[in-house]
C-alpha cells in the first residue's frame, strides 16, 4: 500500500517526513517532525458507514480529529497536506466499541500482611475493615468511584484491543454492590485526559453478597439496592426544603451515596444491571421498572429464550461474549445436566434472537483476556444466525446508541470522531486483518507479529511486510 | 419514593406480570395451550368437603371447577380425561417450602432482616418444582430460612412449572414474614469466624427482646409516618417527610394485620411467649411452623386460633426436638387446632401424602382428617381456602390424579392440574425421556468434537511456534547482519 502526500509537496518535506518515518518505524503510530499529521484521506476503498449504504469505491477525509466527509472519491475534496491511504480491497469500517471490560482498570492492592487471611483457620477471606450491620452501613458502595480517574493508560492491553480494530471502550469499575461508573474512553494511546470520551458513562452495580455481613443473600442485596433507591428519592426530597429553610428545620444527615445517586439518577445514566439468564433478565426488568430506572441488562447470554419479553419491555441488552463453556478437560463423571449443556449450546445464539425482534444490543468483552478471543466468540454468535451487519451494527452505532453518544461516535458521518477500523475483507471474517485504525483522527498501523524471511527472501518481499513500510513522498 | 410512588410502582409491577404471561409459554414442558373445558370421569373424588364420590367426574371450565358429581355428560368440545379406577384428590398444599429461591434462602447476616423478600427471588427453573409437582403438590409457601428471629418476608407460589418466575405468585395470597425462635436464630453466627464477631442474640431471651425491640421500633416508625401525613393534609409546607424504611415497614404491616407470620418453632415454652408478646403489641401469629411440642400446648393453641404446621415423624435431630411425637397432628386436630403437614425440604414435599397418613396410625384420625392435614388446612392457614385445598364447584382446578388411594403407600401422582392446566403428567414424562436423552447425548459429543478440533488448532499452532521460533534462532547466529537491517525494516 502506499502512504502519500496529496499536492506538489516540497521535496524537503517529504525528506523530512522519510527520516521521521524511518526513526519511528518501531513505534506503531506515525509521527512526523512538527507534530503529527492532523489530515488523512482514504481513497478508492469500500465504505461501510453503518448509518447508511454501504459505498462500493470513496473517500473518507479525516480532518482534526473529525471525519469530514464520506463519498465518492472523484467528488472528495482532500486537502492539500492530507496524507493519501490508498484504499483499494480495503474496506472502512466505524471504530469498534467494547461496552463493558476493564482495560486500564488496575485493582486495588490487597492490604498485605497477616490481615490477608492465609493460613489462617477456615481460610477465611481477609477481615474486612468494618463488617456491614446493615443498609446504613453502604456495604460494597462507591457510586462517586470514576474508572477514568485511576485509568492506567499504560495498560498494554489498550494496544491490542485497539489493534483488534476497537477504538472506543466503556471500562468499567470492579465489581461490587454500587461498584461506580464507568467511563466511555478512546483507545488512542495519549493521556487519560485525551482518552475520556464520557467519565460518567453509566453506572455499574451487582448482585453478588458479601462474604460476611449484611448482605449475604441475593435477596438481602437486592433489599439493599431497593433502600439505597428509596434513600436516594428521600434526598432528593428532603434537600430542597432544608437549602431554603434551613432555620427551624433539624438538620438532615449528609450521606455522599445519596448525594451521587442522586446526580446520577437526574441525568438518566444507563444503570448496567446484571442479568444474563431467564430468571435474572424478567427480575431485572421488574426491578428497574419499579426504581425506575434507566437500565440496560448487563450480561444477555440466554436472551434466546427471553427475547420476546425483552422487546416487550423496550429493554437494550449489553451481551458478554465471553459464553458459558465448559472446563476445557472435564472430568467424565461429572456429566452436566441437559439444561447447562442446552445454555453453553444456544447462548452465542442470543444476539440473533434479540436482533430478530428489534432488540437494540451491544457486545461486552468482559472476562475475555485476549482480543483474539473476541474475534472468535462473535464468530460464534455469526455462526448462530447473527448477520454480519447486525454484529458490525452491535460494535458500533447500536453501542453508542445505548451509551448516549451516537451523535458522536458509532458511524462514519461527517463531523463524527474519525475513529475508524480499516481492514483487508469482511470485519469478522477469520482470514480477515486489520490494517489501519484511526482513533480521534490519530492513525495507528497494525503491526503483526513479523514472521521469520523464507531462506533466501528478502526482507520486504513478504506480504505483510509492504504494508508496513510506507513509501512516503514518491 | 414517596409512598405515592410506590403504589404507582405497584401498578407497574402489576401490568408487568400481566405482560409477562405472554411470552416463554413455547418453553413450558407441561403447559400446553389451556383448555377452556375439560371432563375428568370415572374417578373416586376425595372432595375433602362433603365425602367421596365413586365413579365420580369433574368438569373444569377455565381453570374452575364447574361442576362436581356421579353424572356429569362431557360438553362438545371438552377434553376427557379417563380416570377410571383412579383417585382424584385436591392439590396438595406445602406449608413450608424452600424451593423456588436463587440464592440463598437466608439472609443470615442480622437478627432482624424483614427487609429482605423471597418475592424478590423467586427462580421459576428450580427443577424442584417439578418434582414436588410430580408428588402432587400445586402450592408452595416458599419461607425464609430460620436464621433470625425475624427474618424475611415469604410468598405463596402456584406451581406453574414452564411459567416466568412473575406468573408463580398464588394472586391475592396474603403475604407473610418469618420469625423463628430457638436455637437456629440463637446460634446463627454463634461461631463466627476469627476476627468476626459474634451475632446478638445468644439466648432464648434474646430472641425474645429482638422480637420485642423490632416491634417498638415499628410502633415509632408508624408513629412519625401518622405525624407526617397529618401534619402534610394540615397543609404544612416546607416538610421533610420521614425516611422509608424497609426493614420496619413489613413489621407495621403484620400490626395492620396486612402479612401473616409463620413462626419456626419447637418448644412449647418458646411458642408461649410469642403468643405473649403478639398479644401486648398487638398483633397475630398466623402459623406455628413445626411445632413438635404443639400437643402440650394444644389447647392455648386453639383458644389462640393459630395454625400449628408440623412434620409428621421427624425428630430428635436436634435437643430441641426430642420431644416432638408422631401424635402430635392428631392429638392437636383432636383439641380444635388446625393443623397441616409440611415438608420444609423438596423430597419430602413429594410424598406429604404419605406424610398424611402416618397420623392415621399414630393417633387414629379418620382417612379424610388426615387428607385435610396436606390440602383444606394449610389453605386455612394460608387464608387461601375460598380458592384450594378442597374439590368444590368455583374453586380452582388444581387436582392430582393418583392410581390408588393417595394414602396408600402404593399410590403414584399420574396427573397433576393447576387451574385446570395439565402441569405434570406422568405418561408424558415418560415418554419424553428418550429424546431428551438423545438431545444430551448430542450435545455431549458436539462438545467433545469442538474440545478435540480446538486441541488440534492448538497443536498445530504451537508446531508452528516452535518452527518460528528455530527459523528466528537460525536467522539470529550472524549476529552482525542483524544490525544493518535497511531502513524501514523493523
Amino acid at each position: 500500500m502506499k502512504l502519500k502526500s496529496a499536492g506538489n509537496a516540497p521535496w524537503i518535506f517529504a525528506a523530512i517526513i522519510l527520516i521521521a518515518a524511518s526513526l519511528l518505524s518501531q513505534a506503531s503510530r506515525l509521527r512526523a517532525e512538527g507534530g503529527e499529521p492532523r489530515y488523512f484521506a482514504i481513497t478508492n476503498a469500500r465504505i461501510v458507514p453503518v448509518s447508511g449504504p454501504v459505498l462500493e469505491s470513496g473517500t473518507v477525509v479525516i480532518a482534526n480529529g473529525l471525519i469530514q466527509s464520506v463519498g465518492a472519491t472523484a467528488s472528495a475534496k482532500i486537502p492539500a497536506e492530507a496524507w493519501v491511504i490508498d484504499g483499494k480491497g480495503l474496506t472502512v469500517y466505524p471504530g469498534l466499541i467494547d461496552a463493558g471490560n476493564d482495560l486500564g482498570i488496575t485493582k486495588p492492592e490487597a492490604p498485605a500482611g497477616e490481615a490477608r487471611g492465609r493460613g489462617r483457620r477456615r481460610g477465611a477471606a481477609p477481615i474486612p475493615e468494618h463488617i456491614s450491620t446493615g443498609p446504613e452501613d453502604r456495604p460494597s458502595t462507591s457510586p462517586w468511584i470514576v474508572a477514568s480517574d485511576d485509568l492506567n493508560a499504560a495498560d498494554k492491553r489498550i494496544e491490542s484491543w485497539r489493534d483488534a480494530g476497537f477504538t472506543t471502550a466503556l471500562v468499567l469499575p470492579e465489581e461490587a454492590i454500587i461498584a461506580g461508573q464507568g467511563s466511555l474512553i478512546d483507545l488512542n494511546d495519549e493521556r487519560v485526559s485525551q482518552m475520556i470520551v464520557r467519565s460518567h458513562a453509566a453506572l455499574r452495580i451487582g448482585l453478588r453478597p458479601e462474604t460476611f455481613g449484611f448482605p449475604d443473600s441475593l435477596m438481602g442485596v437486592i433489599s439493599y439496592l431497593r433502600q439505597v433507591n428509596d434513600d436516594t428519592a428521600w434526598y432528593d426530597e428532603a434537600a430542597p426544603p432544608y437549602a431554603a429553610h434551613p432555620n427551624g428545620i433539624e438538620r438532615p444527615n449528609v450521606d455522599r451515596t445519596e448525594e451521587i445517586m442522586t446526580l446520577i439518577l437526574h441525568r438518566k445514566e444507563p444503570v448496567l444491571f446484571p442479568a444474563n439468564t431467564l430468571v435474572e433478565i424478567p427480575r431485572a426488568m421488574r426491578l428497574a421498572q419499579e426504581w425506575n430506572l434507566h437500565a440496560v441488562l448487563y450480561g444477555g447470554q440466554q436472551s434466546y429464550e427471553v427475547a420476546d419479553l425483552i422487546a416487550a419491555k423496550k429493554y437494550q441488552v449489553i451481551v458478554n461474549l465471553k459464553w458459558p463453556e465448559g472446563p476445557k478437560d472435564p472430568d467424565p463423571e461429572d456429566i452436566p445436566s441437559l439444561r447447562e449443556l442446552r445454555f453453553r449450546d444456544r447462548a452465542p445464539g442470543s444476539p440473533a434472537a434479540l436482533a430478530k425482534v428489534g432488540v437494540k444490543f451491544a457486545f461486552s468483552s468482559g472476562g475475555l483476556a485476549d482480543p483474539k478471543e473476541i474475534q472468535k466468540n462473535v464468530r460464534r454468535a455469526t455462526t448462530a444466525g447473527l448477520s454480519s451487519d447486525a454484529a458490525l451494527r452491535a460494535f458500533t452505532l447500536d453501542a453508542a446508541e445505548i451509551l448516549g453518544v451516537s451523535d458522536r461516535l458509532g458511524s462514519i458521518e461527517p463531523g463524527k470522531i474519525a475513529n475508524l477500523v480499516i481492514a483487508d475483507g469482511d470485519l469478522f471474517a477469520e482470514k480477515t486483518k486489520v490494517k489501519h485504525v484511526f482513533v480521534d483522527g490519530r492513525h495507528f498501523e497494525i503491526h503483526e507479529v513479523e514472521m521469520p524471511h523464507k531462506p533466501g527472501e528478502k526482507p520486504g518481499e513478504s506480504p505483510q511486510e509492504s504494508n508496513d513500510d510506507p513509501e512516503v513522498g514518491r | 419514593m414517596n409512598r405515592k410512588s410506590i403504589a404507582i410502582g405497584i401498578a407497574a409491577v402489576a401490568t408487568l406480570l400481566i405482560a409477562a404471561g405472554t411470552s416463554s409459554i413455547a418453553r413450558a414442558n407441561a403447559a400446553d395451550a389451556k383448555p377452556n373445558v375439560t371432563l375428568i370421569k370415572n374417578a373416586t373424588i376425595l372432595t375433602i368437603t362433603h365425602g367421596n364420590i365413586e365413579h365420580g367426574s369433574i368438569l373444569i371450565r377455565d381453570g374452575k371447577i364447574a361442576e362436581v358429581g356421579a353424572d356429569i355428560k362431557a360438553p362438545e368440545g371438552a377434553t376427557v380425561i379417563d380416570a377410571s379406577g383412579e383417585y382424584i384428590l385436591p392439590g396438595i398444599i406445602d406449608c413450608h417450602s424452600h424451593i423456588a429461591v436463587s440464592g440463598d434462602v437466608n439472609e443470615g447476616s442480622l437478627a432482624v432482616t424483614s427487609m429482605v423478600n423471597i418475592g424478590d427471588v423467586l427462580n421459576s427453573e428450580d427443577p424442584s418444582i417439578y418434582y414436588d409437582l410430580a408428588g402432587g403438590v400445586t402450592v408452595a409457601n416458599v419461607l425464609h430460612g430460620s436464621a433470625n428471629p425475624i427474618g424475611g418476608q415469604t410468598i405463596v407460589i402456584k406451581l406453574r412449572w414452564g411459567k416466568p418466575s412473575s406468573e408463580l405468585p398464588f394472586e391475592g395470597a396474603l403475604p407473610g414474614i418469618k420469625f423463628a425462635l430457638g436455637e437456629n436464630p440463637k446460634w446463627s453466627n454463634y461461631r463466627p469466624p476469627p476476627g468476626y464477631p459474634q451475632r446478638y442474640p445468644n439466648t432464648r431471651m434474646g430472641v425474645e427482646e429482638t422480637i420485642r425491640q423490632a416491634f417498638t421500633e415499628a410502633k415509632e416508625y408508624k408513629k412519625q409516618w401518622d405525624e407526617y401525613d397529618r401534619r402534610k393534609a394540615a397543609g404544612e409546607a416546607n416538610l421533610i417527610p420521614p425516611r422509608r424504611n424497609l426493614k420496619l415497614e413489613p413489621l407495621v404491616e403484620v400490626l395492620e394485620g396486612k402479612r401473616y407470620i409463620h413462626c419456626h418453632s419447637y418448644r412449647a415454652d418458646e411458642i408461649l411467649m410469642l403468643m405473649r408478646v403478639s398479644k401486648e403489641f398487638g398483633f397475630k401469629v398466623r402459623t406455628f411452623q413445626h411445632v413438635l411440642e404443639g400437643y402440650k400446648i394444644a389447647e392455648e393453641l386453639a383458644a389462640y386460633g393459630v395454625g400449628a404446621s408440623t412434620f409428621s415423624d421427624w425428630w430428635a435431630y436436634k435437643m430441641e426436638a426430642y420431644d416432638a411425637i408422631p401424635y402430635n397432628s392428631a392429638l392437636m386436630t383432636e383439641r380444635g387446632v388446625v393443623v397441616s403437614v409440611n415438608s420444609d425440604d423438596s423430597e419430602e414435599a413429594r410424598h406429604l401424602n404419605q406424610e398424611a397418613a402416618k397420623a392415621i396410625k399414630y393417633g387414629g384420625l379418620s382417612e379424610n382428617e388426615a387428607l385435610k392435614l396436606v390440602t383444606l388446612n394449610p389453605a386455612i392457614q394460608l387464608g387461601i381456602d375460598n380458592r384450594v385445598g378442597s374439590i368444590d364447584v368455583g374453586k380452582d382446578a388444581d387436582l392430582v390424579i393418583y392410581n390408588h388411594n393417595p394414602l396408600s403407600v402404593y399410590a403414584v401422582a399420574q396427573k397433576t392440574l393447576i387451574d385446570g392446566t395439565v402441569y405434570f403428567d406422568r405418561d408424558r414424562d415418560i415418554a419424553g425421556r428418550p429424546a431428551l436423552e438423545t438431545e444430551k447425548k448430542a450435545l455431549l459429543e458436539k462438545e467433545k468434537n469442538a474440545r478435540e478440533e480446538e486441541k488440534k488448532k492448538s497443536e498445530e499452532k504451537r508446531k508452528a511456534d516452535e518452527a518460528k521460533k528455530k527459523a528466528e534462532q537460525d536467522k539470529a547466529t550472524p549476529p552482525k547482519n542483524a544490525s544493518e537491517g535497511t531502513g524501514g525494516v523493523r
